[in-house]
């Protein structure tokens, strides 16, 4: 497999123009030059740490197009940088689990309401503690209620979010405002491993613990008026809601069992790659196919995952206001997943190519017109939520024509993190998190103080500016922006 | 090169990056699975009232690492157990694996009695280190969280 030995040499990079810069094929094995998205000081801190030397290491895959792409809030990840996409050439070119992450479709849905701030102010501590009793978070939390058996988790993920829907778990019209309405169809379970699926029966309908929150949210302002209301974003106070995680035990399993799958592949088809983690396999090969189906699974288990908590969500309000939660809306904004591999057709070297997409900690933007858009939605551009650390701003964004050209249709997916987990428990303590920010009016839930401290906002980059490279790039343009009332954290 | 300690914590911004230490790589391999449990809790709070044997196989050292943890974070997640000691018999070498024969001592989560701290959602391969030195095996890995 080569060494995976990372050099501390610096990683050659050069300005194209206002916050686009190139990594240029500095060392053999490189088949693209890498391009990198971000200002000034983003692009600084990138070069503290391996983000840069990952970028490069994702250019050695077989059959990839173009370049590989380092969005805004890119970090170091594990083989791909996290914030990472790139696109490999649907015939000649591989799929690599690392490209998708351990935590398949980790992603964000939203939930608008009819309320507004002042409307919900008085119930809200009421809100957030009976949310924080329906959602279970945090370590090895489950609900007592909720159980499936082996055959029904199969259908999960068979089916996607309509099979919770027709067990009564949500709306008809939710499934068609998630990407992939909710469903991959080319998931097969027989290709998931029985300890993937052993892990997987008691996690759906939790949220886990880490970044993973769930926001009660009031629009704080309306960048773009006339896609906001398509969206159903109508004024500036309006109360919305955000679940954020991802596939649990279930993903993580099934990239940890693919990984030692692909490895022997990469050798077995004799691929130099310079990292384990971006251990791969030609899209044509048994096991490739076979990780695209069983990834697939753990994509529609992420989704049923967020529909789930989400019913919990409406039943939530329902016990609070004791109405109806139809009264409230709590209709289904949009549902993106943040790493997954896809197949997509993009436009290359003047050409039209079908390719294998892997987004790692990136959100698909498709600009307006894209007929993967649902309908209602399709004249305006796909909606892109982008959640911030906690305590801070979320963002909604429109993906625009720029993402085509550039990125592979996609963009930036969160805030990314500055500050390691134990320097900043370090710097704060729990407590001291909850109390500013309660000082700020923001109402918190957490099954745990030290992930309070290790996910205090100062951790991370200012999502803002994240935003404002995606923005002024053109890739996705802002729509909405989102701030907290309520955090509930594992 | 005696050490106090049994494991730390490195710095690493988006997770959790392990150095763990022992007199040979068995002992690096059982204080290992001790600071993967004190991610999730305080494992000063886990009674060692219930033993289990695990066994592992790997290619390689690195990949037995991964299994190894990979192994009891599984336990974990499917059978509630948090462990807070570990035995692990010198490795067994096959022409083309390695094996652990382990025991691991533990008792069931209880979230009213054990702290929670942070989930692991996986082993990882990134930075993965073992250090081999005359009197002292280290092996340094960061955890997905």
């Amino acid at each position: 497999m080569g060494s995976h030995k990372f050099s501390h040499e610096k990683i050659p990079l050069e300005k194209i123009e206002n916050c686009i810069w190139r990594i240029p094929k500095y060392k053999p094995g490189m088949r693209v030059p890498g391009l990198v998205f971000a200002n000034e000081k983003l692009i600084k801190k990138m070069q503290t740490d391996r983000t840069l030397w990952q970028s490069a290491n994702v250019t050695h895959l077989p059959g990839i197009y173009k370049h590989s792409v380092t969005l805004p809030d890119g970090h170091e990840g594990y083989g791909f940088p996290i914030g990472g996409v790139a696109a490999t050439d649907y015939d000649e070119g591989v799929i690599s689990p690392g490209g998708v992450g351990y935590d398949i479709n980790c992603g964000v849905r939203l939930l608008s309401t009819t309320l507004s701030e002042k409307d919900l102010k008085p119930k809200l501590k009421q809100l957030a503690n009976i949310i924080f009793r329906n959602v279970p978070s945090g370590l090895g939390s489950r609900r007592k209620d909720f159980r499936i058996s082996a055959s029904e988790l199969d259908s999960v993920t068979k089916e996607g979010v309509k099979w919770l829907i027709k067990k009564g778990f949500g709306w008809s019209e939710d499934a068609e405002h998630c990407e992939e309405s909710g469903c991959m169809r080319n998931a097969n379970p027989q290709k998931v491993s029985p300890i993937a699926k052993k892990r997987g029966l008691t996690q759906l309908g939790t949220l886990g613990s880490g970044n993973h929150f769930l926001e009660i949210q009031k629009v704080d302002r309306i960048y773009d008026e006339n896609k906001a209301e398509t969206y159903g974003i109508n004024f500036e106070g309006q109360v919305t809601v955000m679940i954020h995680c991802g596939s649990r035990g279930y993903g993580h399993q099934v990239c940890s069992d693919y990984l030692r799958i692909m490895e022997n592949a990469t050798h077995k088809y004799h691929i130099n790659i310079p990292d384990r983690e971006l251990a791969c396999a030609p899209g044509k090969s048994n096991e490739a196919k076979d990780y695209y189906q069983a990834m697939a699974c753990a994509v529609n288990y992420a989704f049923s995952n967020r529909q789930a908590i989400m019913h919990w969500v409406r039943q939530s309000f329902k016990q609070t206001f004791n109405q109806d939660p139809e009264t409230f809306g709590l209709r289904l904004v949009y549902d993106v997943a943040h790493n997954i591999a896809k197949v997509e057709t993009h436009k290359v070297n003047g050409g039209r190519k079908k390719v294998w997409v892997h987004r790692k900690g990136a959100t698909r933007a498709f600009p307006a017109g894209h007929e993967d858009i649902p309908v209602d939605y399709r004249s305006k551009g796909q909606p892109v939520l982008i959640p911030g650390s906690m305590g801070t701003s979320s963002w909604i964004l429109s993906g625009a024509e720029k993402a085509m050209d550039l990125s592979f249709g996609s963009t930036a997916h969160g805030a990314g993190r500055m500050m390691s987990r134990s320097a900043a428990k370090r710097k704060w303590w729990g407590e001291d998190i909850r109390i500013n920010l309660e000082k700020r009016d923001i109402v918190v839930k957490a099954a745990s103080p030290i992930v309070l401290a290790e996910e205090a906002d100062d951790a991370y980059k200012n999502v803002d500016v994240v935003v404002d490279v995606s923005d002024n790039l053109g890739i996705a343009t802002k729509v909405a922006r989102l701030t907290p009332m309520a955090v509930i954290k594992g | 090169m005696h050490r106090n300690k049994k494991f730390k914590f490195l710095e690493h911004t988006a997770d959790v990056y392990i150095a763990s230490y022992g007199k040979n790589i068995e002992e690096a391999f059982e204080n290992a699975a001790s600071a993967m449990f004190e991610v999730m809790t305080n494992t000063k709070k886990i009674n060692p009232s219930f033993e289990e044997s695990i066994t592992v196989e790997a290619k390689d050292e690195l990949a037995l690492l991964y299994n190894w943890l990979e192994a009891l974070l599984v336990n974990f997640e499917i059978k509630n157990m948090l462990y807070s000691k570990f035995k692990i018999f010198p490795f067994k070498k096959n022409p083309d694996s390695l094996i652990i024969e382990a025991k691991a001592w533990g008792e069931l989560f209880d979230p009213k009695k054990h702290t929670q701290k942070v989930g692991v959602k996986a082993v990882t391969y990134h930075r993965m280190e073992i250090i081999k030195k005359r009197n002292e095996v280290i092996l340094e890995f960061i955890l997905d969280i």
